[in-house]
């Protein structure tokens, strides 16, 4: 039955012209399937969550339940959506001052070579470092404040765009070099119109992978400190000792997607700015 | 009748000074490689010449030495590096930017203000046959597009002496050649001074008024051979008996610094 009914719509679809048939093509095969991978997921979910025992039921309640519970309910959504609102912040206002910072450091150590034999071998030493065993020492060496949660998200989102900048940096064409030194310009010159564009790949991809980063960070970060306004982290921590299981998977699909919108808004403004000449933008990875 | 007229004067006024002189040019590297030995070589305005030698035996390390990328370890270079065009192996087009953007960057970085830089940018579209092609970016061009945008963008500095360092070894024949009556057009119209590096003999003796041999590293100046033929030329040159004679001269001059 449903198929007789999709039959006369086909029809008009032949009459429009192909362009815009094939564009709904590309269309539908780009959405259709996230989309029903989705509904695979829900259905899985909801086979699992069915047959947990009664006593276990708790652990996973659902998908129903968590987005009438953990969303929809007044009081719900009237703290997730504030906490949501707070984490964003966090993490771009971290991941704000991780770009400056690491943009910084990698054009001075790019300036002076000497600088980066010297501090190279540290930040990656730093990068090392797991970002728990550091939370304590801000909380007292910063409070438990915003700022102190901010600087666990700059510790941990800045050493992929100071390590990838530089890299970029350090890749310029031989021959465009050539070129560039014949005409005897400053070395600001020769940074700005041809290290740091031809950087700026790089400089994206960082951006992509310290944005997912900052996120994680600020919600470590919060969950760590558990003081000041209540973030994403300190909503998860909180729901998983109360016992709110429909809110814990609420707070932890809100912190998914922060993640996700993240690293989209990034990839999609690294595609807008490289679109006419890079190869990676030219063919957009998936 | 006109190109007489041209002529004298300039030869005149070059006959004291040429636009780019070697005089005893050796280069010897830190590690004891010594590339460059004993060049003298001078290359006056109206003069094409062309440098042909074996791999390796530092034809495109002379044309560094020229422009100054270089410093000799013996001898003097005399060039003016002010009104110096240098075309590389590659296009070295900056990908992010246009064509237009491209072709202007020299005049750019000299500062030559925004209207003046259109001026030449125009100029030096239209004289490589790129003028539709001002707002492409280089990704979008064939190879031999690019290498005439390159040549394009060399030309808005208005170069008085102008290196070569086998810019159209990577294309294919035909596009060479065509590339090629594009150059020696430019070339009689222009009036620098060229010193042009490359693999073929055919393309040198085509080209230039002198074809220099090179020997092995380290690099001497082995041979040099006057082409008789008077500009301008047409691809009938090529199929002279005069042309198929000196290539085969230089051929063997070639082969026989190679066994040396």
């Amino acid at each position: 039955m449903i198929r007789l009914e999709g039959l006369p719509s086909a029809g008009e679809g032949l009459s429009k012209t192909k362009a815009s048939s094939k564009s709904r093509k590309k269309f539908l095969d780009t959405v259709v399937p996230p989309i029903g991978f989705f509904i695979l997921i829900i259905v899985v979910w909801e086979l699992i969550s069915a047959s947990l025992s009664g006593s276990r039921k708790f652990l996973l309640p659902t998908p129903q339940s968590v987005f009438i519970h953990g969303f929809l309910a007044r009081d719900a959504y009237s703290e997730i959506l504030p906490s949501f609102v707070r984490t964003s912040l966090l993490a771009l206002g971290g991941f704000a001052v991780a770009i400056v910072l690491g943009m910084l450091a990698s054009a001075v150590m790019y300036r002076f070579r000497w600088l980066e034999r010297a501090a190279f071998p540290y930040l990656v030493a730093l990068q090392a470092v797991p970002i728990l065993a550091i939370a304590p020492l801000m909380a007292v060496v910063f409070g438990y404040s915003f700022v102190a949660k901010g600087i666990v998200v700059v510790v941990i989102a800045f050493f992929p765009i100071a390590a990838n900048f530089l890299l970029g940096l350090r890749s310029v064409d031989s021959g465009l070099d050539d070129l560039f030194r014949l005409h005897r310009v400053s070395w600001w010159t020769r940074f700005w119109k041809l290290a740091f564009p031809t950087a700026l790949p790089q400089l994206l991809t960082g951006f992509r992978i310290s944005a997912g980063l900052a996120v994680v960070g600020a919600i470590v970060g919060e969950e760590f400190f558990q003081a000041g306004v209540p973030g994403l982290g300190m909503r998860l921590l909180q729901y998983l000792q109360s016992v709110e299981y429909n809110r814990l998977y609420g707070a932890l699909i809100m912190s998914s997607l922060l993640g996700i919108a993240f690293y989209s808004i990034f990839t999609w403004i690294g595609y807008r700015v490289l679109r006419n000449w890079h190869e990676s933008a030219i063919q957009p990875e998936s | 009748m006109k190109t007489v007229v041209e002529g004298k004067p300039s030869l005149h006024e070059t006959a004291n000074s040429p636009s780019l002189s070697f005089e005893g040019v050796g280069l010897t590297y830190k590690d004891g490689t010594e590339t460059l030995k004993d060049i003298n070589l001078k290359v006056e305005r109206d003069e094409f010449v062309s440098i042909v030698g074996p791999s390796g035996c530092g034809k495109s390390t002379l044309l560094k030495v020229a422009s100054g990328l270089i410093d000799a370890s013996q001898g003097n270079v005399v060039a003016d590096r002010d009104r110096l065009g240098y075309v590389f192996q590659d296009a070295t087009l900056l990908p992010w930017r246009t064509v237009a953007s491209n072709v202007g960057l020299l005049a750019e970085l000299h500062r030559i203000p925004k209207i003046e830089r259109e001026r030449r940018v125009k100029e030096a579209l239209e004289l490589v046959n790129l003028t539709g092609f001002a707002d492409r970016h280089p990704r979008t061009l064939s190879g031999g597009m690019r290498m005439r945008a390159s040549l394009a963008r060399s030309l808005t500095m208005e170069p008085e002496v102008f290196l070569f360092d086998e810019p159209f070894g990577a294309l294919d024949e035909i596009t060479r050649e065509r590339l090629n009556d594009e150059l020696l057009q430019l070339f009689t119209t222009r009036h620098f001074a060229a010193l042009f590096v490359t693999h073929s003999i055919y393309e040198a003796v085509y080209l230039s008024t002198r074809v220099v041999v090179m020997s092995p590293r380290p690099g001497r100046i082995v041979a040099e051979f006057k082409v008789p033929f008077s500009y301008p030329r047409g691809p009938e040159v090529r199929f002279s008996a005069g042309f198929a004679q000196l290539a085969s001269d230089i051929s063997s001059e070639l082969r026989r610094t190679e066994l040396e």
